[in-house]
C-alpha cells in the first residue's frame, strides 16, 4: 500500500485487521522480517516549510533525505545530528526518508556536540493504529505544551504510528572543519584521548577510534577553528591535522562506519559509558570469540563485527554499562531490540496497547 | 480559576491517612498542622491557592514509594514539589491532595567528568548542581531564571530552559536517566549514564509531563566543560522590527551565540529608573552573548555587529571587561523586578517562528492600545519564546480579568503564526483550558493516554496540563 496522503492512511489504517510494514525508503529497517503487507510512505512526500532565519524545516515524513540535504544546503544549512548512510553496512539499497531517520533516531558523530535526531525533531503528525491524525510539538525550538510525544515517536521504529510529517531544527553549515588524526594509538590509549578532548573547553563536533585512527573534529569560523585545533593538538600531543575536504572525508567514513562495510557476520550497535567502551570487546576476546569494533562518541557509541555466535556473551557485558541493538545477523532466538527490565517493558507494552491497540504497525519488531 | 470538587471522603479521612502517613516515615517528615501547610498553598503563580491535605518530605526513594503505594491504596491524590517556583500553577494542591516536597532530597550522588556526568536526587537547585562541579570546570548548561531557587525536579517535570539554551538545549536535551516512582509506588529507573534509549524513548515523554506520570527522585544529568570565556553586546534599535530582523540575520548567518536577548522600549525605561544600567534611549535593545577564547569571542562580534550595521543599529556597545559585561546584563537580570516596581504584571510565556517577531511585536502593540493595557516586552530572542508582560493594578476590580482576557489572545496570536502557547513555564492550571487553542481532541486524547498508562487511576497531580471537560471521564475514575 502506498497512501497519497495522510487522510488516505488515516482512512486505510481504520479499516485494517491486518498488520503492515511499514517502510520509508527501505534503506535499513532492521529486525526480522515482520508478518504484513508493507505501507510505503513514498506518497507523503515533500518539503512543505522551510525557514532559514528560524533554522527550521517541516517535511512530509516520505520525503527522501537526499531532497531534504539539498534544500538545505541551498542555504548553506544542514540537519546537525549527521544522520548517516548505512547502506554499505547493511548491504541495503534505497533512499532513506526523513520520517525513516526520525523513527528509527538515526544519529551520527555529531552527537556528542549537537544531540541525537531526536533533539532536533521538534515536531510530528503521525497516524496511529486507530486511524486518529496525531499532532505534537510544532516548528518552533522551545515547546512545552504538553506532553512531549515528539521524543517518543523518535526511535520507536514506526511502532506507535506511522509518521505522516516532521519538523526539524536545522544548523547553519560552519565555515570551515579540521580534525587531528591519531595514529598508531591502542584502543585504550586511543579512547583516553578522545574523552580527555571532549572534556576540553573546545567545544569538539566528533571523536572516534576506528581502523587504528582516533579522530577529534572541530568546526566554526575560520580563526577559531585554527585555534582549537591547535589547543586540542597541544592537549593531544603531536597528532597530525586534516582541514576541509580530507577532514569531512574522514567523518564521512565514521558515520557511515565502512571500517566493518561488506563484510559478513552479525552486526551490534551498543550505546555505553565511554570509560567502559572496552569491557565488552575483552570479554568476547576472553571467549575466545573473533570480533572488530569501531567506536564513535567519545567511546559511547561501539560498532561490533562478530562473526560467529557470541551474543549472550555481548548482552552479559553490556549489563550495566548500556545497552546492544542486533542491527543485521540472523541469530535465532536473540531479541533484535535490548531486552527491558520488568517494570521498564510493561510501561513500554501499555503505551503500545494504547497506540496501536490492534498490533497493526511492525508487530514484535521492538519487544 | 475552576478546579474541581475536592473528594470529600478523602478529607473527611484525613486524620487517618496523615496517621498512616505517620506510620511510614520519620515524624518531621509529615506535615498537616494549617500553619505550617501554608506555604505549600501554591507555587509562583500566587494567585491561585488552596491548603492541602497534608505535606510529606521524605528523604529516599523508599520513602516516596511508601508514600505513593499508600496514597494510590487510600485513593489520595499526590501533587509532586520541587521548590514551588512554577509560574503556571503546577505544583498547586487541591484540599483532597497530599504535597510530596523532595526539598530533603538534595545531594549529589556521583559525579564522572571522564564520561561527563553527574547524578542527583532531584530536589537540589538548578544552580548547585553547576555548583558541585565548577571548581573542576564543568557546569550543567539549563539555566532557567529562577536557578537559584528551582529544583532539577521541577526542571523535569516542567522541561525548563533558559537564556543559553539557543546553544546548549532545555532539559530535555541534557537530561539522561531518571528513577521515577510510578503512582503504585513502583520504582523504575530510566536511562541511564549512556546517550542513547535501548527501546521506546520513555525518558523523552517524562521530561516535561508536569509531575503527572510519576515522581522523579534521581537524574543524571549531562554536564559540560566550561567555554574559556563569554563576553555580551549590546545593541540599540530604532523599531522592534529592526531589532527582530537583526536577530534573524544573524542565526542565519551561522555564528551560533549563547544568548540573544531582547528588551523594548517600556522594559528598557523601567530598568533604567531602578537600575540605571545605562542603556540607550531606543526602541528596542538586544543583548547578544558569544563565548570561547578572547580571540574567537572578537572574531564572533566583529561579525556580530557588521550584521547589526544592516539594521540601522542607533548604539552599540561591547563591553571591554568583566564590569562592563556585568552592566550590560545588569538591566535585563533586573527586568522582572523594576517591572514589578511599576505595578502588578502578568508575564506570559508563547514560543513564536523567530521570522514572527516583528509582526507579533507589532500587533501586540496595537492590542495594547486597543486594550488601555501596558505590554512591556523582555525574553530570549534567539529561539522565539516571548514574555509579553501586561501590567495591571490588582487591587482593581476587573483588572484582573481584562488581564486575562488580553493574555489569552496574545497566546492564541502565538499560536495563529505557527508557536506555541508556553514555551518554558509549562501549562499547569494556568493555560490548561487554553490547550484547545493549539491541539485538536485527537491530539489530547494521545497525551492522555500516556497518562493512562503510567497513573491508571489519574491520582498523580490531577486537573492540570488537560481541560477539566477532556479529562472528566479519566479522573472521575
Ligand atoms: C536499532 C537501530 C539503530 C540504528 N541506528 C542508526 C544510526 O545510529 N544511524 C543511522 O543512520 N541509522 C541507524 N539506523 C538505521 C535507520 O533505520 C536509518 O537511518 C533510516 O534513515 C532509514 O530511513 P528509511 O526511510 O530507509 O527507513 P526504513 O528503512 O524504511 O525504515 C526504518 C524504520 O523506521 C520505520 N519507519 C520508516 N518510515 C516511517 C514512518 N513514516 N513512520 C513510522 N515509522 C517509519 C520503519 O518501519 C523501520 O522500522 C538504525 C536502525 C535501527 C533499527
Ligand atoms: C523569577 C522566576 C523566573 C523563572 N524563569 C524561568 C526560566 O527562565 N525558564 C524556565 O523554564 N522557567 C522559569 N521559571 C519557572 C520555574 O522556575 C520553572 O518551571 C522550574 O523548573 C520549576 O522548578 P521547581 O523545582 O520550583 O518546581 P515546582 O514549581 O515545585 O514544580 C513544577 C512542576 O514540576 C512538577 N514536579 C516537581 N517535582 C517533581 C518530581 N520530583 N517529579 C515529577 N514532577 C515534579 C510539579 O508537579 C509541577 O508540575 C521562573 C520562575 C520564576 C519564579
Amino acid at each position: 500500500m502506498r497512501p497519497a496522503d495522510e487522510m488516505e492512511l488515516a482512512e486505510a489504517v481504520r479499516g485494517a485487521a491486518a498488520p503492515f510494514v511499514i517502510r520509508g525508503g527501505g534503506t535499513r529497517g532492521i529486525g526480522r522480517p515482520a508478518p504484513g503487507e508493507v505501507l510505503e510512505t513514498g506518497g507523503l512526500s515533500g518539503v512543505e516549510l522551510y525557514e532559514p532565519g528560524a533554522l527550521t524545516l517541516v517535511a512530509r515524513a516520505g520525503t527522501p533525505l537526499a531532497e531534504v540535504q539539498a534544500v538545505l544546503a541551498g542555504e548553506r544549512q544542514r540537519l546537525s545530528f549527521e544522520p548517516p548512510d548505512l547502506r554499505g553496512l547493511l548491504g541495503r539499497t534505497g533512499e532513506a526518508t526523513l520520517g525513516g531517520v526520525a523513527a528509527s533516531n538515526a544519529s551520527g558523530p555529531r552527537r556528542v556536540q549537537s544531540g541525537a535526531a531526536r533533539d532536533s525533531l521538534i515536531g510530528v503528525r503521525f497516524v496511529d493504529g486507530t486511524g486518529a491524525v496525531v499532532k505534537n510539538g510544532g516548528r518552533v525550538m522551545k515547546n512545552v505544551t504538553g506532553y512531549d510525544l515528539v521524543k517518543l515517536m523518535a526511535g520507536s521504529h514506526g511502532t506507535l504510528g506511522v509518521l505522516t510529517e516532521v519538523a526539524f531544527r536545522v544548523q547553519a553549515i560552519p565555515e570551515a572543519e579540521a580534525t587531528l588524526v591519531g595514529e598508531g594509538l591502542g584502543a585504550e590509549a586511543a579512547l583516553a584521548a578522545l574523552r580527555r578532548a571532549l572534556g576540553s573547553p573546545f567545544d569538539v563536533s566528533g571523536a572516534a577510534f576506528a581502523g587504528g585512527r582516533a579522530l577529534v573534529r572541530v568546526e566554526g569560523m575560520a580563526g577559531s577553528v585554527a585555534y582549537r585545533a591547535g589547543q586540542l593538538r597541544a592537549l593531544l600531543g603531536g597528532w597530525a591535522i586534516a582541514e576541509g575536504a580530507a577532514s569531512a572525508a574522514l567523518w564521512q567514513a565514521v558515520r557511515d562506519v565502512t571500517a566493518l562495510a561488506g563484510r559478513p557476520g552479525a552486526l551490534w550497535r551498543l550505546s555505553v559509558v565511554p570509560t567502559e567502551a572496552l569491557r565488552v570487546p575483552r570479554a568476547l576476546e576472553a571467549t575466545g570469540i573473533a570480533h572488530e569494533a569501531a567506536w564513535d562518541w567519545g567511546g559511547g557509541l561501539l560498532w561490533l563485527l562478530v562473526p560467529e555466535g557470541g551474543a549472550e556473551v555481548v548482552r552479559a557485558a553490556v549489563k550495566g554499562i548500556g545497552h546492544a541493538t542486533l542491527v543485521r545477523g540472523d541469530l535465532p532466538g536473540v531479541p533484535v531490540f535490548p531486552p527491558e527490565p520488568q517494570e521498564v517493558a510493561a510501561l513500554t507494552a501499555g503505551l503500545r496497547a494504547k497506540f496501536d491497540p490492534k498490533a497493526l504497525f511492525n508487530r514484535g519488531l521492538m519487544g | 480559576m475552576q478546579m474541581p470538587e475536592p473528594d470529600a471522603g478523602v478529607i473527611a479521612r484525613k486524620a487517618e491517612i496523615v496517621a498512616g502517613l505517620r506510620r511510614l516515615l520519620p515524624a518531621d517528615a509529615v506535615i498537616d498542622n494549617p500553619a505550617e501547610t501554608r506555604v505549600y498553598e501554591c507555587d509562583g503563580l500566587t494567585a491561585y491557592r488552596c491548603p492541602p491535605l497534608a505535606a510529606v518530605l521524605p528523604r529516599t526513594t523508599e520513602e516516596v514509594a511508601a508514600v505513593l503505594r499508600f496514597c494510590q491504596g487510600a485513593g489520595v491524590p499526590v501533587v509532586p514539589r520541587g521548590s514551588g517556583t512554577s509560574l503556571a500553577g503546577g505544583a498547586m494542591p487541591t484540599a483532597d491532595a497530599l504535597i510530596l516536597g523532595l526539598a530533603r532530597m538534595n545531594a549529589v550522588l556521583e559525579t564522572d567528568y571522564e564520561n561527563r556526568f553527574i547524578r542527583v536526587q532531584t530536589g537540589r537547585t538548578n544552580l548547585s548542581v553547576t555548583g558541585a562541579v565548577e571548581a573542576d570546570g564543568f557546569f550543567y548548561a539549563p539555566d532557567p531564571s529562577s536557578q537559584l531557587a528551582c529544583a532539577i525536579a521541577g526542571n523535569i517535570g516542567m522541561n525548563s530552559g533558559g537564556a543559553h539554551c539557543l546553544k546548549y538545549g532545555v532539559t530535555t536535551n541534557n537530561l539522561l536517566g531518571v528513577t521515577l516512582v510510578t503512582m503504585a509506588g513502583e520504582v523504575v529507573t530510566i536511562g541511564g549514564p549512556w546517550s542513547d534509549a535501548g527501546g521506546l524513548d520513555l525518558l523523552g515523554v517524562i521530561c516535561g509531563s508536569e509531575g503527572q506520570l510519576g515522581v522523579v527522585t534521581e537524574a543524571w544529568l549531562r554536564i559540560l566543560p566550561k567555554p574559556e570565556g563569554a563576553r555580551p553586546v549590546l545593541m540599540g534599535f530604532g523599531s522592534s522590527e529592526d531589532a527582530g530582523a537583526c536577530v534573524a540575520a544573524i542565526i542565519k548567518s551561522g555564528i551560533l551565540p549563547v544568548a540573544i536577548e531582547f528588551m523594548d522600549r517600556p522594559c528598557i525605561r523601567a530598568t533604567e529608573d531602578f537600575c540605571k544600567a545605562g542603556y540607550p534611549d531606543c526602541e528596542a535593545l538586544l543583548i547578544v552573548e558569544v563565548e570561547g577564547s578572547p580571540a574567537e569571542i572578537d572574531e564572533q562580534l566583529v561579525r556580530i555587529k557588521d550584521i547589526a550595521a544592516a539594521h540601522e543599529p542607533v548604539a552599540i556597545r561591547e563591553a571591554a571587561d568583566e564590569d562592563e559585561a556585568k552592566r550590560i546584563w545588569l538591566g535585563r537580570k533586573s527586568a522582572f523586578g523594576a517591572m514589578g516596581q511599576m505595578g502588578d504584571y502578568m508575564c506570559l510565556d508563547g514560543t513564536i517562528p523567530v521570522s514572527e517577531l516583528p509582526r507579533v511585536l507589532n500587533r501586540i502593540g496595537e492590542m495594547s492600545r486597543e486594550t488601555g493595557l501596558m505590554v512591556a516586552n523582555v525574553f530570549h530572542a534567539g529561539d522565539g519564546n516571548m514574555h509579553p508582560l501586561i501590567l495591571f493594578d490588582a487591587n482593581r476590580p476587573g483588572d484582573l480579568e481584562r488581564v486575562e482576557e488580553l493574555g489569552a489572545d496574545i497566546l492564541k496570536l502565538c499560536v495563529e503564526v505557527g508557536g506555541c502557547l508556553t514555551g518554558e513555564h509549562g501549562v499547569g492550571i494556568e493555560k490548561r483550558d487554553l490547550m484547545p487553542v493549539q491541539f485538536g481532541p485527537a491530539d489530547l486524547e494521545a497525551q492522555m493516554r500516556v497518562k493512562d498508562v503510567f497513573d491508571p487511576r489519574w491520582l498523580m497531580n490531577p486537573a492540570k496540563v488537560f481541560p477539566l471537560e477532556a479529562s472528566a471521564g479519566r479522573r472521575a475514575g
